[in-house]
């Protein structure tokens, strides 16, 4: 037997989060430098992974295989395409980066407070919700899926309700009420999702007599499993209702600005670049293979959703007036894109959304850290209190510029090299809705320069002339989600050459060809 | 040779690299490692161009492919360069004019503690801008074209502690984007028609595919040419632009970006040539806006301003040009390089105004300055004499040729689109005359600030006066260099073709009639600022005038119906996102289980406690799938 590399990319963090939570409480500083370490060996066995993978290959590669529950034949079953590969690259990258920007986020607050903020608590939290991510991305037993898809509700729920900012401009108690609102709604909108999908976990063995994601996938392509069309749409509905919660699609969306908005800055980017991306991931690789054709009966359902998704939120974003929350409305409507592209059913849409899940992850780390950053400084999350701060920070100014000319996909920006592959997928199957997408394009600019313009320029506010510009420590969470956004902006080919192989083959299992030119189609 | 085409862009891209990462240790040489990197892309386009001459005219395209950037199925997109005529043209008109406002810049922000990032920034723009034009395919080229609309963005917003700068920075960026919209489009149809937006591959085909959707690309492109070339009814933001530094004004908003739209339509020609209809809304566009900007110019005291006006209608006439087809195109760009000369001039030589004028802009405030600064005096007048066509001056020969390329389109359209022209002409050499009287001739109107500093008019030192003769020389001759000998019209025509058109006038009669207009529009200016005195303080004036001022009240509609309705649209939303949506799917959820009775217990402080419940459920399912595993 080979080396389990994939048990051993999701298992090493999750010790790494036993022994940093069995740290003595005295000595804190330990405890972080033992996760940030977690965290890169983590990356350099997902770099590992990365480099063993062959585009060319077979299908799922690194495969691991053993028999768990055997009643149920549930399977411990683990296995990564293209896609998933792509994931666990972006999971393990960006996840150095949430501990170092967090460092300081769950240090004991001044004597006299009352919040309790175990330090070692939250760095374990957060190693726990990356090894429940990683396995979520690496297996392929439904069941073994779906324990990890709700598993890491718990960690979420205890870093959203347990650790808010430093100081809350409406102070301690109010900010207490909102943390805990935030963390049970999170946890009551994913819980429901869940068990819908438990129901229809439970009713796809009852139709495959196995969990098994490649052998249902194969059973449904060449016709020795049969579903009978209500049969596949209900179990489709429920496998995509917790997808949809988790990603969030609108209007499923609400849970998503609360915790947001709550959650400290780095928790806030763990929620959104990394365990809302197990939402759209599951669409690809569940929802399309197991239900080809109740994908297709959805699509223009799901397409409008998406769409209402795409503009509803930046409308939202636009009219925010709390850093965190108008990225998380941005958020709302990146993950529209990203849907959209998914159920385009082209393959620049899908392999298109896969890039935007890698690099929405990476721009919005950088401007939602960056805002972090900021938000520590003067104690506050509202717009309205900042002013000027380009002329005390400018490196401070100018990375969160950057960031936020990625989140509005300039050329040249990674972001735009996935906002246009979507686009133009969805166009080619769908005009009318690939045209309307891209009013999201004005919107995105208006939210972003808008929120720039307000905190940034302008004459400088008395309480922000003291704000010190960004320190060693923020410098290197910035640069290099900076370096990467235009690595990837001018060169995506890295991500592109190892997801198109899985999308050809996504595509072949939903039966869909690209159309064709129509210059080409006329000849 | 076609190596160096990259080292074109790679020179700013390399300075805005250095200036903007190099921190302050560059302060004290950053302008020069600026102008220095400028100059060097300069001298790459000069050697290519001498590079092309010594080719004959079929063989004067260079490509540079560097790496594939985008491959998804039979979507690709390479870094490709393509230099042919035209993108020379533009090489040379950006990276020589540009090197000339990179070394004016040197002494006009001397000042400025933010100078070396200032040069960062104009470095940023120039590698933008040669990328829009080497750019092989659209989808590169769109690249450029955001990047240019970031520099101005930036350049805009440079004084951005000022809530104007900042906010008109946002705005253009923001109007421009309404117009990428439009590239965005066009691309997207051309790859599903075509499977490609590289030029070769779409203008090849162009002939293999129904005129409706070529229409339809044609009027996306002319969308995008709107916004960053500021014509009707993407307009609004150049006005406000002028909030950026001068040279920003003359570099950016009135020699080389805002002429981007022209670019892109010649490139398109084959598009356009077999698009009538687009070509007619392009024709369209050109002529309102002549007219519009023209108008705007004649009411604005804000010297900058005026201008601002008259690149908008310029830059109208060449749009006009454009839509004209192979009729225009070569005076369309032709147009654009002495435009590029006289306007970057006039701009340049209003800076040196305001550089001694302590930062006045209000032209009834200035005033018989062609005393105390004779050199911006004698230059602008130049670019006076050039932009109003004066005969002989580059102006002349360029526009004259627009306004005889659009009778020759022939028809009524021939009638109505010449005739719009010719009324252009006599407003133009109306409001240039209104500026040039009021700012250096009559009575001194200047008056101490509220700080007690009256203005000490002073010529600019010699970094800013070299660059203003220079271009005052380009102002004077360079249209009589293109024109004597049809050299310009050789040089282009293997790219976008030519026709002579079908003119109901003789090109005499066409001459006489601008010669009418423009000494109409000088008469009726000397006539009311000239013979009397300038009020120092604007007259309430006719509504016309008024209207003008407000830039026709386009702006006032953008305000009531865009920013209001879109503030009250967005407020509205988050409320019902609040209230409705989360009250509904909560509610629903109620429905099944109680969900919303439950959060309402959670904000009377039961939220611990039904976490832990929560908690309780979620572990137990754990606990027993592990259990089953025993079984």
């Amino acid at each position: 037997m080979s080396f389990p590399l994939l048990t051993a990319t999701a298992v090493l963090p999750a010790v790494g989060a036993v022994a940093t939570a069995a740290v003595p409480a005295s000595r804190r500083t330990a405890a972080k430098w033992l996760a940030l370490l977690v965290t890169l060996a983590t990356l350099a066995l997902a770099i590992v992974v990365l480099v063993r993978f062959d585009p060319d290959g077979a299908r799922y590669q690194l495969t691991e295989s053993h028999a768990w529950i055997k009643a149920f034949g549930v399977r411990y079953e683990l296995g990564v395409d293209g896609i998933a590969v792509a994931l666990i690259a972006l999971t393990a990258l960006l996840m150095p980066f949430i501990v170092l920007a967090g460092w300081h986020d769950a240090d004991p607050l001044e004597t006299g407070s009352r919040r309790w903020r175990p330090t070692q608590g939250f760095f374990a939290l957060i190693l726990a919700v990356e090894a429940m991510v990683i396995i979520s991305f690496e297996a392929t037993d439904v069941f073994l899926f779906y324990i990890f898809f709700e598993a890491m509700l718990i960690p979420m729920y205890f870093l959203i309700g347990g650790f808010g900012d430093r100081a809350h401009e409406h102070g301690e108690e109010v900010a207490s009420t909102q943390r805990s609102y935030a963390a049970v709604k999170f946890l009551l909108y994913n819980l429901v999702g869940g068990l819908i999908m438990l129901a229809a976990v439970i009713g796809l063995y009852v139709v495959a007599g196995n969990f098994s994601l490649q052998e249902i996938a194969q059973a449904r392509a060449n016709g020795s499993l049969d579903m009978a069309t209500n049969t596949e749409r209900w179990l489709f509905l429920g496998f995509f209702f917790a997808f949809a919660v988790k990603a969030p699609l609108w209007p499923l969306h609400t849970w998503l600005p609360n915790a947001m908005g709550e959650a400290t800055a780095p928790v806030a980017v763990l929620i959104t670049a990394v365990v809302d991306k197990v939402g759209t991931f599951a669409m690809l690789r569940f929802c399309l293979q197991l239900f080809p054709e109740a994908s297709k009966w959805a699509t223009p359902a799901i397409l409008v959703l998406a769409l209402i998704s795409i503009v509803y939120g930046a409308l939202l974003a636009v009219g925010q007036r709390d850093i965190k929350r108008l990225v998380a409305y941005a958020s709302i409507s990146h993950f529209g894109f990203i849907i959209m592209g998914i159920f385009a059913m082209t393959t620049q849409g899908q392999s298109g959304a896969t890039l935007y899940m890698v690099n929405h992850g990476i721009s919005t780390a950088a401007l939602m850290l960056v805002a972090g950053f900021l938000i520590s400084r003067r104690g506050s999350r509202l717009i309205a209190d900042y002013g000027g701060v380009q002329k005390v920070a400018p490196v401070l100014a100018g990375t969160f510029l950057i960031g936020g000319l990625a989140t509005l996909s300039l050329p040249g920006l990674a972001p735009f090299v996935s906002e246009f592959l979507v686009l133009v997928g969805t166009f080619t199957r769908y005009p009318a809705i690939g045209i309307i997408a891209t009013f999201g394009i004005v919107l995105a600019a208006l939210y972003t320069l808008v929120l720039y313009q307000r905190t940034m320029t302008g004459p400088v506010k008395p309480e922000v002339s003291a704000m010190p510009d960004l320190r060693v420590r923020e410098l290197v969470v910035v640069a290099p989600l900076v370096i990467l956004l235009i690595f990837l902006g001018v060169y995506p080919k890295p991500v592109t050459d190892i997801v198109n192989p899985a999308v050809k083959q996504t595509m072949s299992d939903v039966h869909k060809t690209d159309p064709k030119p129509s210059v080409e189609a006329a000849k | 040779m076609e190596n160096l085409i990259a080292l074109l862009i790679a020179a700013p891209l390399l300075g805005a690299a250095v200036l903007l990462v190099g921190g302050r240790r560059l302060d004290a040489v950053g302008h020069w490692i600026g102008t220095l990197l400028s100059t060097t892309s300069f001298v790459f386009g000069v050697i290519l161009f001498a590079d092309l001459l010594g080719k004959d005219a079929e063989h004067r395209t260079l490509t540079q492919h560097l790496w594939t950037w985008i491959s998804v199925g039979s979507f690709q997109a390479d870094v490709t360069f393509r230099l042919d005529q035209l993108s020379m043209t533009f090489v040379l008109l950006i990276t020589g004019v540009g090197s000339l406002i990179h070394l004016y810049s040197v002494g006009y922000m001397e000042h400025d503690e933010r100078r070396r990032r200032f040069f960062g920034y104009l470095n940023l723009f120039l590698a933008a801008m040669l990328l829009l034009v080497l750019a092989d395919n659209y989808l590169l080229l769109y690249v450029g074209w955001e990047g240019v609309g970031l520099a101005s963005y930036l350049l805009i917003g440079f004084w951005q502690h000022k809530p104007s700068a900042a906010t008109a920075a946002k705005k253009a960026f923001i109007v421009n984007r309404v117009g990428d919209m439009g590239l965005s489009i066009a691309i997207m149809l051309m790859f599903t028609t075509f499977g490609s937006f590289a030029f070769g591959p779409v203008f090849s085909h162009v002939g293999d595919t129904s005129e409706g959707k070529l229409t339809a690309i044609g009027l996306m492109l002319l969308l995008a040419a709107c916004g960053k070339s500021a014509q009707v009814p993407l307009q609004s933001w150049l006005g406000d632009a002028m909030e950026g530094p001068t040279p920003v004004s003359a570099l950016i908003h009135a020699a080389t970006m805002v002429t981007a739209g022209v670019y892109l339509i010649v490139r398109s020609s084959a598009i356009f040539n077999a698009a009538p209809d687009a070509q007619l809304a392009v024709t369209v566009v050109g002529a309102v806006t002549l007219l519009f900007g023209a108008i705007v110019g004649c009411a604005k005291d804000d010297i900058k301003k005026a201008l601002a006006g008259s690149t908008m209608s310029q830059i109208g006439y060449m749009v006009l040009a454009a839509g004209l087809g192979p009729i225009g195109y070569v005076f369309a760009i032709m147009h654009l390089v002495t435009h590029g000369f006289f306007k970057a001039g006039l701009f340049l030589g209003a800076g040196s105004v305001m550089h001694g004028m302590n930062d006045e802009v209000d032209m009834r405030r200035y005033g018989g300055l062609r005393k105390y600064m004779p050199i911006t005096f004698i230059t602008f007048g130049l670019g006076y004499l050039a932009i109003i066509g004066f005969p002989g001056l580059s102006g002349f020969f360029s526009k004259d040729k627009i306004i005889e390329a659009a009778f020759a389109k022939g028809g009524t359209e021939g009638w109505i689109l010449g005739g719009a022209a010719l009324l252009g002409a006599a407003i133009t050499a109306f409001y240039m005359t209104r500026v040039m009287l009021m700012t250096f001739f009559g009575e001194k109107r200047w008056q101490p600030d509220e700080n007690g500093n009256e203005p000490h008019p002073h010529e600019s030192p010699k970094v800013m006066t070299i660059p203003m003769v220079v271009l005052a020389f380009g102002s004077v001759f360079a249209g009589g260099l293109f024109s004597f000998g049809d050299r310009f019209l050789d040089w282009l025509e293997p790219v976008t073709g030519h026709s002579e058109g079908d003119s109901p006038l003789s090109a005499g009669t066409v001459t006489g009639a601008t010669m009418v207009c423009l000494l109409i529009g000088v008469g009726l200016a000397y006539a009311q600022y000239g013979r009397k005195p300038v009020p120092a303080v604007a007259p309430r004036g006719s509504l016309l005038t008024r209207a003008a001022r407000r830039d026709l009240l386009q702006d006032d509609f953008n305000h009531v119906v865009l920013v209001r309705g879109g503030e009250h649209l967005t407020r509205s939303l988050v409320y019902v996102d609040h209230t409705l949506v989360d009250g509904v799917v909560n509610g629903t959820a109620a429905t099944f289980g109680g969900l919303s009775g439950r959060l309402r217990k959670l904000q009377n402080g039961f939220a611990r406690s039904y976490a832990v419940s929560m908690f309780g459920g979620a572990a137990l399912l754990v606990a027993a799938t592990l259990l089953m595993r025993a079984v």
